[in-house]
């Protein structure tokens, strides 16, 4: 197994009284993409929010177990959150850029860590613009407002925005389920180019789509990761009987 | 089964007039107002009569004292409250806890819209112009205004803050962002729309309001214009009132009431136009 960028290790997550995730470990390796399947309501986008603490905002809600992050555990007492979330970014279900222009969308997250220089500011939006495959479609249109683009492409530009404040780490969750089919197979590439310099973490409600990006799946059931392994493996021989039952369509 | 089927259709037209019907009245009673108040008001309007000062114990001259006097004592208000009502509408939707605590705030809040002017007048007498020895003054004035409006500013602002999608803040903590820059530089911007339509609503109520200055604020007869905040003064509203009420001749100072109201009436006609068109053109642009 190659080097691992964080690890999970006997996270349990209630909402109030209701346990959501039941002792969940998984391993996340660098540079891979990791999918997490499993049927709605399973724990996967809650398990996805407690990698970058987005759960606290959640009153009533509370996190047991280790979230190692190159070694150190997100939830020890000195971690800072807004420092935490600068590296471990991440990219919602429905594209929602900001009311602001292209431009001030990308360089929002910059800006708000303190960036002013607006050469290094246009380098670092463009760049990013570039890494999420969307520069060419909005060079000329950078100060028109970002609700003009189309759901796709408002969706690569949020995803430019999360690369604009230099993660580690990209959470994406059910990035392209709001998309239709040809904005999807185009993040779906995307996400195949981003691995090579980050590590991504993928909530999906499409097996097709996991097994299309991702190297390792995890597949979730009522807050049980019932399984962990290779994405080839899962999909072609699981261990587990309910793995298989929902790979192949029998529940879910 | 065919009687019963005409008797529905009946019983649908009948309703459907009657709605109709209360609707035109409600239309109707607020058409009669406007023209009953210019027919007998319009008469006396003209330039003289807005820009110069009043004659004779307000039975010859202009109003202009009225309404600049008018124009401060908002202008103070919606300084004093805006500031105050905003921020406590982002501490109450931003960062209390839901529960109890807020809810009575929030009840709190309605029904303080609800307690009648002239306690607020009372209130301002007894706090600002007796205890702080304000004065009967702009000042006291003004503060008094701005508590009247204050539940009217946090409701409009609360309901803003309230409109900003929740995925805006989302995404904006998960950039790293802390909470107060996320609602400075998100959740504000997206709300400012309503937050003024809300303080220009304010200012159209508070233009009008006269109880809350009649103890405070307001004198019948000034020959000149206020030189301070300490400074009482004329105003639009409590003019008409002083003058019908308690005018010494009414045949000269009735008339000039009616052009009071007229003048009145227009202004705060204007400020609920503006509001409307600044929340038609920036949903437009909100859109785009």
């Amino acid at each position: 197994m190659n080097e691992l960028k964080m690890e999970v290790k006997n996270l349990d997550f209630y909402y109030d009284d209701f346990q959501a995730l039941k002792d969940v470990n998984i391993p996340l390796e660098s540079n891979k993409v990791t999918a997490l399947i499993g049927p709605s309501g399973c724990g996967k986008s809650t398990f996805l929010r407690t990698l970058n603490r987005m759960n606290d905002l959640i009153e009533g809600s509370r996190v047991d177990g280790n979230v190692l992050f190159d070694g150190k555990n997100i939830y020890d007492q000195d971690v800072d959150v807004v420092e935490l979330r600068k590296r471990i970014g991440m990219v919602f279900q429905q594209p929602n850029p900001f009311p602001k222009s292209v431009f001030d969308n990308v360089a929002y997250g910059p800006r708000i860590h303190g960036l002013k220089d607006n050469e290094t500011l246009e380098e670092i939006v463009i760049g990013s613009l570039k890494g999420a495959a969307l520069y060419d479609e909005v060079k000329d249109r950078l100060d028109d407002s970002a609700l003009g683009l189309s759901g796709g492409q408002q969706q690569r530009l949020c995803i430019a925005r999360a690369l604009a404040v230099k993660p580690e780490v990209l959470l994406m969750d059910e990035p392209a389920s709001a998309l239709d089919p040809v904005a999807t197979a185009k993040i779906e590439d995307l996400i195949d180019e981003l691995k090579n310099n980050y590590t991504i973490v993928i909530v999906t409600h499409s097996m097709q789509q996991a097994a299309r990006v991702s190297d390792n799946t995890g597949f979730f059931l009522m807050g049980d990761l019932v399984e962990y392994d290779r994405t080839d493996k899962i999909f072609e021989n699981p261990d587990d009987q309910r793995t298989e039952d929902y790979i192949t369509g029998r529940f879910g | 089964m065919e009687n019963k089927f005409t008797k529905r259709k009946a019983t649908e037209k009948l309703i459907f007039w009657f709605l109709g019907l209360m609707m035109l009245s409600s239309i109707a009673i607020l058409g009669i107002i406007i023209f009953f108040i210019f027919k007998r008001g319009v008469g006396v309007i003209s330039w003289e009569f807005l820009i110069s000062m009043p004659m004779n114990g307000m039975t010859e001259g202009g109003i202009l004292p009225a309404i600049l006097g008018s124009f401060y004592l908002v202008t103070g208000a919606i300084l004093v409250a805006t500031p105050l009502g905003v921020f406590a509408a982002i501490y109450m939707t931003e960062y209390a806890q839901k529960g109890k605590l807020i809810r009575i705030i929030r009840i709190g809040v309605s029904n303080l819209s609800g307690v009648p002017s002239v306690v607020f007048g009372l209130f301002g007498l007894s706090i600002f112009v007796k205890y702080l020895n304000f004065g009967v003054s702009i000042l006291s004035g003004s503060l008094t205004l701005a508590i009247v409006i204050l539940p009217t500013i946090i409701r409009a602002s609360e309901e803003a803050l309230m409109s900003v999608p929740d995925e805006y803040r989302s995404s904006s903590l998960a950039l790293g962002a802390t909470k107060w820059q996320t609602i400075k530089h998100v959740v504000l911007p997206a709300s400012i729309p309503g937050i003024l339509t809300g303080c220009i609503l304010g200012v159209g109520r508070v233009a009008g309001e006269t109880a809350p200055i009649i103890f405070t604020a307001a004198t019948f007869f000034s020959m000149r214009l206020p030189k301070s905040v300490f400074s009482e003064v004329m105003a639009l509203p409590y003019n008409i009132y002083a003058l019908v009420a308690t005018g010494t001749s009414p045949q000269k100072q009735v008339p000039i009431a009616y052009g009071t109201a007229v003048v009145l009436l227009v202004l705060v006609l204007l400020i609920n136009l503006i509001a409307i068109f600044m929340r038609i053109k920036y949903s437009n642009k909100n859109a785009n």
